[in-house]
């Protein structure tokens, strides 16, 4: 099947190998992404006050061209575009008189019925393709893998918005059991990394970053896994420099890992491969010698 | 020292913008803190957010010169959490909006370097800019 795909500045910049493994893990189970012809940005933050209706423009424009693209759902990587996106749907259908005096300023470019929908690509590995068809796809069970699924914030709140139950979120976790890696858990799974604070509060990030890795290191876990690009750009960045960073991991890249998939298609080199603890021949088929296994 | 504050309502100009941007009504607030004690930023707030509402009821000066309201992120843990259902980010990207408009941007974009305009993945650049700038 085809789906019309949204992926937003981020996917195309510093995120490209969650991309990448998506259209992997995707080709897999049969489902071929259709990048939309036209999108921009989709501004990032749902702006939260009653007078800044121009910040509703980005979100909304979105919205405007799936629909002129004869769209009717397009599907996301991004939590950060997710959570705008589907902020500014609601909007759309609760106050569409906004919609109007926005699409009246605009010349017409904001038309938008209210009828799209977006999702974000864990809602349809969820509840299209569902676990039962990704588990019986697994050719590589991660069982040698602890893993500690990160949520933070846009993927769970609002509530109403979010994907899963904002206090006691499963779906990471059972997408990980799916893939048969040992789960560990912990109470900052939830709690924000710091966000664009990256920008001009970093030690505040590094703060975040250092007490979620220090629990979930506590609680025994191998990597982490997440879903946010910025999540990931935090952590993956901010770690405090003591001993060797957590892996951390999309589940897409985990997904791919359990189907059996090269790693480099999911963007990741021997070197990420090796700190996973989880090697196997079949991973450095070619020229590619680990010491103390069969050097 | 001596602080002038004014009961709820005798004053009250900048609680009543922040109420009529928000939605929220503030004297809804009891004060538990429950906002504050889920924040993973309380500890980088010169008010923490519960205190914030009580200085805008009663009129306290100095709010919005606030550290704490470039510290929330908007995360909306608070708002997940707080027992009488106020939207504490709402009120806080309401004073930013007044502050804004009152003493300009808050991101210096000129003194980003060079190399981290580089390596910042686009959604935190435009988010920054989004919450900092007017």
């Amino acid at each position: 099947m085809q789906l019309a795909y949204y992926p937003g500045c981020t996917i195309k910049v510093s995120a490209r190998e969650h991309e990448q493994a998506a259209l992997a893990i995707l080709r897999e189970l049969g489902v071929a992404l259709r990048e939309m012809p036209e999108w921009n940005c989709c501004g990032v933050v749902h702006t939260l006050t009653g007078e800044n209706h121009i910040r509703h423009m980005a979100p909304l424009r979105v919205l405007a061209r799936l629909r002129q693209q004869g769209e009717r759902e397009a599907v996301t990587l991004c939590d950060m575009c997710f959570n705008t996106l589907a902020r500014a749907n609601h909007l759309a259908r609760t106050q569409p008189e906004q919609v109007a005096a926005l699409n009246a300023t605009s010349g017409g470019g904001l038309d938008y019925d209210g009828a799209g929908e977006v999702l974000h690509l864990l809602h349809f590995l969820r509840d299209r393709v569902g676990l039962a068809a990704i588990r019986k796809r697994v050719r590589r069970p991660l069982r040698d893998l602890a893993v500690y699924p990160y949520y933070g914030c846009k993927l769970l709140r609002p509530a109403g918005i979010g994907l899963d139950d904002p206090e006691t979120p499963a779906l990471l976790r059972d997408l990980m059991e799916a893939l048969g890696a040992t789960v560990v858990e912990g109470s900052l799974q939830t709690q924000c990394c710091g966000a664009y604070l990256a920008v001009d509060r970093a030690t505040l990030v590094t703060q975040r970053v250092g007490a979620t890795v220090e629990q979930a290191r506590d609680a025994g876990a191998g990597a982490m896994v997440l879903s946010c690009p910025l999540c990931h750009f935090n952590f993956a960045t901010h770690q405090p420099r003591i001993g060797a960073p957590l892996p951390v991991l999309y589940y897409t890249q985990a997904i791919g890992l359990a189907f059996g998939l090269d790693p480099a298609e999911l963007g990741l080199d021997d070197r990420q491969v090796e700190a996973l603890g989880m090697a196997a021949p079949s991973f450095h088929s070619v020229g590619v010698r680990r010491s103390g296994t069969d050097g | 020292m001596t602080i002038a504050i004014g009961a709820n309502g005798q004053s009250g100009v900048l609680l009543r913008r922040v109420e009529a941007l928000s939605g929220q009504r503030l004297a809804q607030c009891y004060q538990c803190g429950t906002c504050a004690a889920g924040c993973p930023f309380a500890g980088a707030m010169d008010v923490l957010p519960d205190r914030l509402i009580r200085h805008l009821l009663f009129d306290v000066p100095g709010v919005l010169e606030r550290e704490a309201l470039w510290v929330c992120v908007g995360c909306e843990l608070c708002a997940q959490r707080c027992p009488r259902g106020i939207d504490v980010p709402r009120v806080m990207e309401a004073l930013r909006l007044i502050a804004l408009r009152a003493r300009g941007d808050q991101l210096p974009v000129a003194q980003i370097p060079a190399a981290a305009l580089q390596d910042l993945p686009p959604i935190a650049l435009v988010a920054s800019l989004r919450r900092q700038t007017g």
